[in-house]
């Protein structure tokens, strides 16, 4: 006996729209499973991971606000991936971001007016987009291996905020910690509603809304998913590849660094040696979960804070090792993939004997 | 399963009702950097917290998020603390200072305390140990075993603690052995056990033959075990990691001060101090003294006593790398100048990171 994946030749819509709450659900299961294991009781565990942090309006918004970059980070992502640039060095271009829009504060502390934040923001998608235009244009130029190099300058750039904040970024006020001095009020995003949001979340969705009217109903739109399911056709339409490479390294580039700089500006309000906890990396997964189409990632970012959030819960609630919950998150990412192969493929179930006889053409 | 589920959801309800009326008179909450399991600084900090369980039984319940990384994840696991219905949280690492800060100004009827940092509130105590105490001590029988002249330093980040820590265990070797040297590798991590080992190898491979460390892993102390050279534990007893190459270790025993300040919440007496206690306290601990001569075990026995007899380690003549001078002759540093200190002693052979 073996067992082979056979291509559908047709696959079912309703099964697209059931297969990632399906992969829920055995996540659900599995996890139960785990806890039991364990030793906890599993429905309390499940309860804890999955729902309470849905029930109380704090950590509802925690959960949101830990979605928000992976959300804009991912949109980004999308387009990229959608006209087939593989841009992996989002991670980079989060923290390239987040230099250029922190240098004015850090470097200019006295300058606190209204036009503070916003030139920000402008520096830390400019920052974001320069970035992520290197590989752009050496994918362009060179016919370098996008992948590669985009990956590569992620540890370009986390290396670079370590030396500006341990050296000449140094707080000079901080006893030799390797922190940056604390922004000040004009350089700080505004919280809203409970304080553990900031206005990046707003920001976020209404660029996640606009992203996707552009995807669906503007020529643009139309150019980036013709040229990524067929090259041939779209230059034919007279688009240009090249050109369309730059376009959504840039646009990736400046929505993670817009990203950086709001992480930084609203959350942590200074720049550490680590400012991301693998936002750039995480957001792969939200813009393929999210089926790289915006309102997708937006739910598929939330998914993913939750199961952060939740593995908090339950660590501080019944003293659940903090792994299980990278187990867990590991386990949906796992159904998630597993669940679309069934809808692309079959099982077909191949006989010893015709196995044999396939083999020996081989 | 029915009555699983029975069960379970009585228990949720309850949870979701409990937050309001639980068994425990106070709730003490601890957030640790590394995960407990490290045998090192979090293990210390968890020891402590069982020691308040244990201490109080059920009048105290305990929590604890460990592996928080020092960013943004740090603000949020001490706010849900403080939303869970903790009453006081122990923050236990330098990087969760403002933080600790900025949820503290949010929940001012919850207590906090910060390990390391320098920034209090009317709800932000600051608590540490003056583990140069027992750096001091170590540098002695460094001086005493070393046949090379030569220790070899792993320390994590320039700041004061840290150098003080370098600074101390010098002054004491120095007392033993005038001309006694100090390589120093920076690691920039507190928990890395891949990179502590590596910079331990590169000591030895540079000449030392004594090891210490101020990182939060037993990964030098394997080291140390494996090249046949010795060294310390740090932050708590490694001798079951290191049987032939421990000398001692300096154990933070955290108990003592979390049972004290918990007793505080419970009687209403709490208020923001900024606590530096010492071997006299009891807060620092050298571990039992094991494969040396008898002598050395005596000079480091002697020097505890004096130490917790009230003498301090910086007392001079103390000289600053770059020759000038930071102590005259019987001058002790001020406790400021410690807990500030951005200077190297003479002997390190090293640039303080600047």
């Amino acid at each position: 006996m073996r067992i082979e994946l056979v291509k559908r030749k047709e696959h079912s819509q309703a099964m697209l729209l059931l297969s990632p709450l399906i992969a829920v659900a055995l996540t659900a299961l599995a996890a139960g499973i785990i806890f039991l294991i364990s030793g906890h009781n599993p429905l309390i565990a499940l309860y804890k991971f999955f729902i309470e942090p849905l029930t109380q309006q704090w950590s509802l918004e925690a959960t949101i606000d830990k979605a928000t970059p992976l959300i804009l980070i991912g949109c980004g992502l999308a387009v990229c991936y959608l006209s087939n640039n593989w841009n992996i060095g989002a991670e980079g271009q989060f923290i390239f971001g987040a230099l250029f829009g922190s240098a004015l504060p850090i470097l200019y502390p006295d300058f606190e007016n209204v036009a503070t934040l916003p030139l920000m923001l402008v520096f830390g998608a400019l920052g974001g987009a320069l970035w992520a235009l290197i590989p752009a244009v050496l994918k362009t130029r060179f016919n370098t291996n996008e992948i590669l190099t985009s990956l590569m300058l992620v540890y370009v750039a986390s290396l670079l905020l370590d030396y500006l904040v341990r050296g000449p970024w140094r707080d000079p006020g901080g006893y030799n910690f390797p922190e940056s001095r604390i922004f000040s009020d004009a350089a700080t995003l505004p919280d809203v509603f409970g304080g553990l949001m900031s206005l990046s979340t707003p920001i976020t969705i209404i660029i996640a809304i606009v992203l996707a009217l552009v995807l669906a109903k503007t020529l643009k739109g139309f150019e980036i998913r013709v040229m990524g399911e067929s090259p041939r056709a779209g230059s034919f339409a007279g688009f240009s590849a090249k050109r369309l490479t730059l376009f959504s390294f840039a646009l990736a580039g400046a929505l993670a660094g817009l990203a950086g700089t709001m992480e930084v500006s609203g959350g942590l309000n200074q720049l550490l040696p680590t400012i991301s906890p693998g936002y750039g990396f995480t957001a792969i997964i939200v813009a393929f979960l999210g089926r790289l189409n915006p309102f997708g990632i937006i739910v598929a970012g939330f998914v993913l804070a939750l199961s952060y959030i939740g593995g908090e819960a339950v660590q501080s609630a019944m003293g659940v090792s903090n792994k299980i919950a990278s187990v867990i998150q590991g386990l949906l990412l796992f159904f998630v993939l597993a669940c679309d192969t069934f809808i692309l493929y079959r099982i077909r179930m191949v006989s010893r004997r015709v196995t044999a006889g396939e083999t020996s053409h081989v | 399963m029915k009555s699983l589920l029975k069960t379970t959801v009585a228990a949720i309800a309850f949870a979701a009702a409990g937050s309001a009326a639980q068994a425990a008179d106070v709730k003490a909450c601890f957030v640790y950097v590394g995960p407990v399991g490290d045998f090192g600084w979090s293990y210390q900090h968890d020891q402590g917290r069982q020691a308040v369980e244990e201490h109080f039984g059920d009048k105290v319940e305990t929590a604890y998020l460990e592996s928080v990384p020092e960013g943004p994840d740090a603000e949020r696991a001490i706010e849900r603390f403080a939303r869970e219905g903790c009453n006081i949280i122990f923050t236990t690492s330098f990087g969760y200072m403002n933080p600790t800060i900025k949820v503290a100004k949010k929940f001012p009827d919850v207590k906090f305390e910060h390990a390391t940092g320098y920034k209090t509130a009317d709800n932000v105590a600051t608590y540490n140990s003056k583990f140069h105490e027992g750096r001091y001590i170590i540098g002695q029988i460094a001086a005493k075993q070393s046949k090379s002249g030569v220790a070899g330093y792993i320390a994590s980040f320039p700041i004061p603690e840290v150098v003080s820590g370098i600074n101390s265990f010098l002054l004491g070797a120095q007392s033993v052995n005038p001309d006694f040297k100090l390589k120093v590798v920076w690691v920039n991590t507190w928990f890395d056990p891949g990179k502590e080992a590596d910079a331990a190898k590169a000591l030895i491979d540079q000449g030392a033959d004594i090891i210490t460390q101020h990182t939060d892993s037993t990964a030098p102390l394997q080291v140390a075990q494996e090249r046949g050279v010795h060294g310390f534990g740090q932050a708590s007893d490694m001798i079951n990691f290191a049987k032939d190459a421990q000398y001692t270790a300096i154990i933070d025993d955290w108990a003592p001060y979390y049972i004290h300040r918990v007793e505080a919440v419970l009687d209403g007496s709490w208020k923001s101090e900024s606590t530096w206690d010492g071997l006299a306290e009891g807060h620092v601990v050298m571990a039992p003294y094991t494969n040396l001569p008898d002598d050395v075990v005596e000079m480091a026995k002697a020097t505890e006593e004096k130490i917790k007899g009230g003498w301090e380690p910086f007392t001079g003549p103390i000289t600053k790398q770059d020759g000038t001078v930071a102590a005259e002759d019987g001058v002790t540093l001020d406790d400021g100048a410690i807990l500030g200190m951005n200077w190297y002693v003479q002997g390190v052979d090293d640039k303080l990171p600047q």
